[in-house]
């Protein structure tokens, strides 16, 4: 049995919240520089030089890289030899977050659906726990922007719908999301499992490396053709028009009812923010 | 599409020379508001009580900024989703406001206003806080301070640079943009 504190948990969401908000991965630093070289608009090439002197401010005097510094979403794996110690692991993480906001001058961005009073410190997190063998704990952190989120959907298709559904399904939620999700996006596209296991695959796609493809060759062949697609639809840096609406599709596979095909888009913003945190 | 500065209040007359595409550096003062700041604004006018500030010639930015670090004025500061606004813009437009600065595609309802009274709709970049707090010298909350990111602010905005979207003739930027680049 390997034992984690509590207080190293906190600890390292709250710096994961604030590196998370402060520095993006270099596989979306290169993405910019290679759409960059291929963008069609001139001022699309403008938007992504923005960009990427945006980072630049935003690292070196850590200040937060877009205003909408997210809902905070941890996908936890904790390993069954691990045991939390000191107090509760979902508690340990909302307590990095608190403290993380406050330390790193992010935003609070988290309040009730009904009275919009806010919440004063951006929790609760949402937080997805999976039990995994082994002696370690792993905690995925990303902020994830409004913007993005509201323009993703879940959709229940059918099975005699299939790939062109799909793809009819995506094209169409990019199409109308236009510049709203602070195109050049990735795309999280989720499909099987039921309802809520769509939505679920289709935010984990959004973790992996920008423009990493699925070792599963059909739902790499649908990344290639959807990624080709999206990006003739002209929509462009900030929408303004040009050939990168996005950088990558990412797409995720899960078995489904006889009966269903469930389909769900999550859009991630250009600030493509998460962090790693192994105890 | 042409590259202007133009200082705020707006007039008529500054409004009228603006085309979608013109690229814009701005000074002067803005003003923010969101969500809640709308909703708040548009039930005083509704009541006919006095709103925090004089809304003709003025520029609404739809934005809740991160907090200020010490010495500094503001945090980061890019533009918000636009749309959720459409139902409060109206209203604003109607009462003399000469622009507004977010990000996406704006109704039917907002365009007409905007073509009706002489208003322009703006974009900057979005996920580009931390470079457009640059351009921000000054901050100030002037109302509704318990709405936390969601008050009104009084902004002082120096070379703040901004896209015109939808100009007073009906044109549109985001329709232009997909039909000069869309390949299917």
């Amino acid at each position: 049995m390997k034992t984690v504190s509590v207080a190293d948990i906190i600890k390292k969401v709250k710096d994961a919240c604030m590196s998370a908000n402060f520095e993006l991965g270099a596989d979306v630093i290169t993405a910019f520089e290679n759409a960059k070289e291929k963008e069609a608009s001139p001022v699309g090439r403008e938007i992504f030089d923005q960009l990427l002197e945006n980072l630049k401010i935003a690292k070196d005097e850590k200040i937060a890289l877009c205003q909408d510094t997210g809902f905070v979403v941890c996908f936890v794996e904790l390993g069954d030899e691990v045991k939390v110690e000191g107090g509760n692991l979902v508690a340990a993480i909302n307590e990095g977050v608190r403290q993380g906001y406050k330390e790193g001058y992010l935003r609070n961005s988290i309040c009730h659906p009904f009275t919009r009073k806010n919440t004063g410190d951006n929790t609760p997190a949402v937080v997805h726990l999976e039990l995994v063998p082994g002696h370690q704990l792993k905690i995925t952190l990303a902020p994830k922007g409004a913007g993005s989120e509201n323009m993703s959907r879940v959709t229940m298709l059918k099975p005699s719908d299939g790939v062109e559904g799909i793809k009819k399904f995506v094209m169409e939620r990019v199409r109308e999301s236009g510049a709203n999700p602070c195109p050049p996006i990735i795309v999280g596209v989720g499909i099987g499992g039921t309802l809520e296991k769509a939505a679920l695959i289709a935010k984990k796609a959004l973790l992996r490396p920008i423009g990493s493809i699925n070792s599963d060759p059909d739902a790499a062949k649908l990344e290639k053709e959807l990624l080709a697609a999206i990006n003739g639809l002209g929509i462009g840096p900030q929408g303004l028009g040009g050939s990168t609406t996005a950088l990558a599709v990412h797409v995720e596979v899960f078995p489904c009812h006889i009966a269903s095909l469930p389909v769900a888009v999550n859009i991630n913003c250009h600030a493509s923010r998460h962090k790693e945190i192994v105890l | 599409m042409g590259e202007l500065t133009i200082q705020t209040p707006l007039s008529d007359e500054v409004v009228s020379k603006l085309r979608s595409g013109d690229k814009i550096l701005l000074n002067g003062v803005v003003y923010t508001a969101r969500d809640a700041a709308h909703k708040r604004l548009v039930e005083l006018i509704g009541r006919g009580e006095p709103l925090p500030f004089d809304l003709p010639g003025q520029i609404i930015y739809y934005v809740g900024p991160t907090p200020a670090r010490p010495g500094k004025p503001i945090g980061s500061a890019g533009p918000t989703t636009s749309f959720r606004m459409d139902v409060y813009a109206p209203t604003l437009i109607e009462q003399g406001i000469k622009g507004m600065i977010g990000k996406g595609a704006r109704s039917k309802e907002v365009i007409n206003a905007m073509k009706r009274h002489k208003c322009v709709y703006f974009t900057t970049v979005g996920g580009a806080g931390a470079l457009l707090s640059k351009r921000i010298k000054k901050a100030e909350v002037i109302a509704y301070e318990d709405l936390g990111p969601e008050a009104i602010r009084r902004l002082e905005v120096d070379h703040f640079p901004l896209f015109v979207v939808n100009d007073i003739y009906g044109n549109d930027l985001y329709q232009e943009g997909l039909k000069k680049y869309a390949r299917q």
